[in-house]
């Protein structure tokens, strides 16, 4: 059995992937938000230890990035990633997660854990 | 189900429309390949389904079934972390209707878009990914070229039983021995990764087995990143117990004696690690892909598609850039990647000018952590990604950061493989 292609039942069973769900944003900043889910997890939605941005309000987000740009919020690592977006960058990323609804990440299980 | 009907039913159901009939206009349409299961193949195979709609046909070729996490895996040296840990299977992409396919590629015919895997069959593609990591380069250390020498003087730098392998050695070692790491020039796989080894190797000897030494030969003629945090955490952590040494690549190796020679001198160890020098991934090299130095693959950092082999994009550790060879790296590349093929097989525009975050922690000890931050940026003159204003390392090690770096592992696995 170990040839035959795995994932098969998916072949058929493909649920429906909308393209581009929000024609409104562009790929410069799905790319540049997809970047921050290393972090913040997929579309802002944090598995844990990190702030959830899925969600979060505009205004809010803009004032918390400027804050870690000019060192008035204390951070570890976000005043690197702050001072390099424009302006411009911050406000879209602002309006995209803030469009992502909130969900339960799907985690994979380690095999450690399983054995 | 046999593997040659279900070749025959891929080809069936593109001749009868499956896949098209699925999509609505402007949505992409064809087959993408993609050859490599790391951070940067499973992104892609992800990030494809996401951005690129229902239509289109994804398959991930990967000779292993499980994936196994290079980041986080000097935990496993230092005792922290078991390789169970970080050890995952495929099937969260399943949900992404990816068909995955465990097998060797045996080569790779561009003209007629098309790969070989080692039972001998044969599949099409519209677009092709190679997303291969890292080759060691054994000729030039031949005599590791040996499977039997890679058991007794280990490189570790792909996780798995390597891994394993160098903690029971660690584990092995008397009170008082020697642990010598030999590091190559640059550019290799994950910068900071030999510094954060060395510091996980010293940690477990401190609790040890305290009288013992870790011996850094460094090829480079200094750290190669992070230098003042590694060497103060050096210092104030494991006084008198890691010595650096730069400019010393490791030129020759006595396997059966654990003799590693530089210009300059001959070390003995009772534990050695040898991370060889590296190239891309072989696969990349055999399609004449790799054209910088023999060794690396330019690509265009709007699609990733190789500057010599049109219709192939190669992504993570094999492209030589100015971007550092890190998992994050790896996971970004691949989403311009993604999101580029999905736009080319709908005839739509790629995004002109991709930015992206990196960010690499490595641990001092089981708690401490530290970063390197930077935002990339595309730089429509020079036409390669340069780290934007604002970048830089911790101030210091902390729990704090500890502590988000295995939030970071977890959200990026997270992403990556569900
Ligand atoms: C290396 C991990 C990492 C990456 C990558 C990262 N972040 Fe963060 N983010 C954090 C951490 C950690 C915090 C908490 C503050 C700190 O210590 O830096 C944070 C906090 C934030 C906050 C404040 C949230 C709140 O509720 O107060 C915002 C907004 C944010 N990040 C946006 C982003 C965006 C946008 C990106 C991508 C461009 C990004 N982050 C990439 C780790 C990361």
């Amino acid at each position: 059995m170990k040839n035959i292609f795995l994932g098969v039942a998916a072949l058929f069973g493909v649920a429906n992937f909308a393209v581009a769900a929000d024609g409104n944003v562009s790929s410069h900043i799905r790319i540049l938000a997809a970047s921050c889910a290393a972090c913040h997890g997929h579309d802002g939605n944090s598995v844990g230890g990190t702030p959830v941005l899925a969600g979060l309000d505009p205004n809010y987000f803009i004032a918390q990035m400027q804050a870690f740009r000019d060192g008035s919020r204390g951070a570890t690592v976000m005043q690197h990633h702050a001072k390099g977006l424009t302006p411009e960058e911050t406000d879209l990323l602002a309006k995209y997660f803030a469009a992502q609804p909130r969900k339960t990440p799907a985690t994979p299980m380690p095999l450690g854990d399983l054995m | 189900m046999q593997r040659r009907d279900f070749l025959k039913l891929l080809a069936a159901g593109s001749a009868l429309g499956l896949f098209p009939e699925l999509a609505k206009a402007g949505e992409a349409q064809g087959r993408v390949v993609i050859v490599g299961g790391g951070y940067a193949g499973a992104t892609t195979a992800k990030y494809l389904r996401l951005w690129g709609g229902s239509a289109l046909e994804i398959i991930l070729v990967e000779k292993n079934t499980t994936f196994v996490s290079c980041p986080m895996s000097n935990l496993v040296l230092g005792g922290s972390k078991r390789i169970g840990e970080l050890t995952f299977n495929y099937s969260g992409l399943d949900a992404y209707g990816i068909k995955r396919l465990h097998e060797m590629v045996t080569g790779i015919d561009p003209e007629r878009r098309k790969i070989m895997v080692e039972s001998g069959d044969e599949l099409t593609y519209d677009r092709l990914v190679l997303a291969p990591g890292v080759d060691f380069l054994w000729d030039k250390l031949p005599m590791l070229a040996l499977p039997e020498a890679q058991e007794r003087i280990p490189h570790a730098w792909k996780a798995g039983p390597q891994t394993v392998n160098l903690r029971k050695q660690l584990e092995a070692m008397p009170d008082g021995g020697v642990f010598a790491i030999s590091i190559p020039l640059a550019p290799y796989r994950c910068p900071p990764g030999p510094y954060e080894r060395a510091s996980q190797v010293a940690y477990y000897l401190k609790q040890h087995k305290p009288k013992s030494k870790v011996l850094v030969l460094d090829a480079n003629p200094e750290i190669v990143s992070k230098k003042g945090l590694f060497t103060k955490a050096w210092a104030d952590l494991y006084p008198g117990m890691i010595e650096y040494r730069p400019n010393s690549a490791v030129t020759e190796v006595d396997v059966q004696r654990r003799i590693a020679k530089t210009e300059f001198e001959a070390v003995k160890a009772d534990v050695l690690n040898v991370i060889p020098p590296q190239s891309a991934g072989g696969i990349a090299k055999s399609i004449g892909a790799a054209n910088v130095n023999e060794r690396w693959c330019e690509v265009d950092f709007l699609t990733y598609e190789s500057k010599r082999v049109p219709n192939v994009h190669i992504l993570g550790d094999s492209v030589s850039a100015a971007l550092p060879k890190s998992a994050h790296i790896a996971t970004s590349q691949a989403k311009v990647c993604a999101s580029a093929i999905a736009a080319l097989l709908s005839g739509q525009a790629t995004d002109p000018q991709p930015v992206f975050a990196n960010t690499c922690y490595s641990y001092v000890t089981d708690k401490l952590a530290m970063h390197v931050a930077n935002v990339y940026r595309y730089d429509a003159v020079k036409q390669v990604m340069l780290p934007a204003e604002g970048g830089g390392v911790s101030d210091k090690p902390s729990e704090m950061e500890g502590n988000y770096a295995q939030w970071w592992a977890k959200n990026i696995w997270s992403d990556v493989l569900s």
